[in-house]
């Protein structure tokens, strides 16, 4: 399959850089936030059609980093450089501001809810990934603050089906975090390093067999998963699983890689590159799944005026992918089979 | 607190650039050069000294590199002594001129001459670490600081 990515809305409003977008669940809203302290809901439709549904300005003092949908729906979460996380309901109609989880040091640079939205992860400057249980009526408890990295703390995020987290980091690592099933104590149950520079972000693929980890060092990683005694003869120490580095792709960015999405329904991974580039990269037919080859199969080159700092791809709708820059807009594409 | 460099050496400081009848030409579109960039950070003050960056050999135009077409501007900066702790400081306000001055579509890069300071590699990161210079140019104090010395630039 090749296929074209074509632009088919610009989104304007925000002033300065956009950092962050997020899909609402159901694919039919997009949150997005950035410089100008704001988190901004748009409507999707297809075609040119997406406007401005609503805007949130009151909620932090400083940038507004990261923003993610809770799996229901019915919840938004931003994390801020004021190094607070701000927690939005939407209750009768609009969306309110119901709890501000305050704790870390400095600046938050990403959040994610666990799949069952039982649980908040948070990670920032301060070196540390917070982990935190959601109660009801807006309690919000910390469970455990985890001071695995050397550095500081870019992107958290949750395997698609289990309580496992991810969290990349300025120290060129990822660190994989569960819950120890005897004691309840979250710890780290594995690191990612191959990466010569920072790790910028991740995510996992459909089965949360894989993932995919884009770095400043200008290449992606593809990390495969191994079970104890697998056939593969991949030595599994003291845990329940590794995560091994079976594929590395280079050659393709000339710029850092601000972040990565893998596609749920596709399975086709989108970049953000600081080389103002969107980049699809497929997995090639025939591929061996210990040593798998990925061909990158659309690259739209200013796909943006300057650093693109977010991808996403719709959850709902096949193809669909959103992105922001520091050129202050939001835009949203669609790969068309050619 | 002492000074890190007390006794910093002194440059001459270069001519003013120019002016060619060209210049005035309002139809004429002009690249970016080398002497350009120079100008825009050799007034830029030392957070220690009253002194420029040009005076004190910091910056140097032989050290800019610019390509217009590719939207690109390599700066090497030279800090005064090897343990200068003000190195990232200086950096930041050398990149934060540029960011401020120049048009949005170039890729800024600020790092220091290779083999003049003994935490080369760790400040470039930072310095090549855009989040990180974001965050910091909305630290109110950081923010006072780096206005001091970009001011007389």
């Amino acid at each position: 399959m090749t296929g074209k990515l074509k632009a088919i809305c610009t989104l304007k409003g925000h002033t300065g850089i956009v950092w962050n977008t997020s899909w609402h669940p159901k694919g039919l809203m997009l949150a997005s936030c950035g410089e100008d302290k704001t988190i901004r809901l748009w409507n999707y439709k297809d075609g040119d059609k997406s406007t401005l549904k609503c805007l949130l300005a009151d909620g932090h003092q400083r940038t507004v980093r990261a923003i993610a949908w809770s799996h229901c729906g019915q919840s938004l979460a931003s994390a801020s450089f004021d190094a607070t996380i701000a927690i939005w309901d939407y209750k009768s109609g609009q969306f309110e501001c119901n709890a501000t989880l305050e704790g870390h040091e400095n600046e938050v640079k990403s959040v994610a809810w666990s799949r069952s939205g039982s649980m908040l992860a948070t990670c920032s400057r301060d070196k540390s990934v917070w982990v935190w249980e959601v109660w009801e009526d807006n309690e919000y408890e910390c469970a455990a603050v985890l001071n695995a990295h050397s550095q500081d703390v870019k992107k958290v995020v949750w395997h698609p089906h289990e309580d496992i987290l991810a969290s990349a980091s300025y120290d060129n690592n990822v660190k994989l975090y569960m819950e120890d099933a005897s004691d309840k104590e979250w710890t780290c149950v594995g690191t990612l390093s191959s990466h010569t520079s920072t790790v910028w972000s991740l995510a996992f693929d459909k089965t949360g067999d894989r993932i995919v980890t884009s770095s400043d060092d200008r290449t992606l990683k593809i990390w495969q998963k191994y079970l104890p005694g697998n056939p593969e003869g991949i030595s599994v120490k003291d845990g329940n699983f590794v995560y091994k580095c079976v594929c590395t792709i280079s050659g393709f960015h000339t710029r850092p890689i601000y972040d990565v999405t893998w596609c749920h329904l596709t399975d086709l991974i989108a970049t953000a590159c600081g080389d103002n580039s969107i980049r699809i990269f497929k997995e090639e037919d025939l591929s061996d799944r210990n040593q798998p080859s990925f061909s990158c199969i659309s690259h739209v080159n200013e796909a943006h005026l300057q650093d693109i700092n977010s991808v996403q791809w719709n959850p709902v709708v096949k193809g669909v992918l959103a992105s922001c820059s520091d050129d202050g807009m939001v835009k949203i594409w669609k790969m068309e089979s050619t | 607190m002492g000074l890190d460099n007390e006794n910093p050496t002194l440059f001459d400081k270069s001519e003013e650039r120019k002016v060619s009848e060209k210049d005035l030409d309002d139809n004429e579109a002009e690249e970016f050069d080398s002497r350009e960039i120079f100008d825009l950070i050799r007034g830029i003050t030392d957070p220690e000294h009253p002194l420029s960056l040009e005076e004190l050999r910091v910056v140097d135009q032989s050290l800019i590199e610019v390509e217009d077409s590719n939207n690109t501007v390599k700066v090497l900066f030279t800090p005064t002594i090897p343990h200068c702790s003000m190195a990232t400081l200086i950096g930041l306000s050398i990149k934060v001129r540029l960011l401020w001055c120049l048009p949005p579509r170039f890729k800024i890069s600020v790092t220091i001459t290779p083999g003049t300071h003994a935490s080369e590699h760790a400040i470039n990161k930072q310095l090549d670490d855009k989040e990180r210079v974001a965050a910091a140019l909305e630290n109110t104090h950081l923010s006072t600081v780096l206005n001091k010395c970009i001011a007389t630039a």
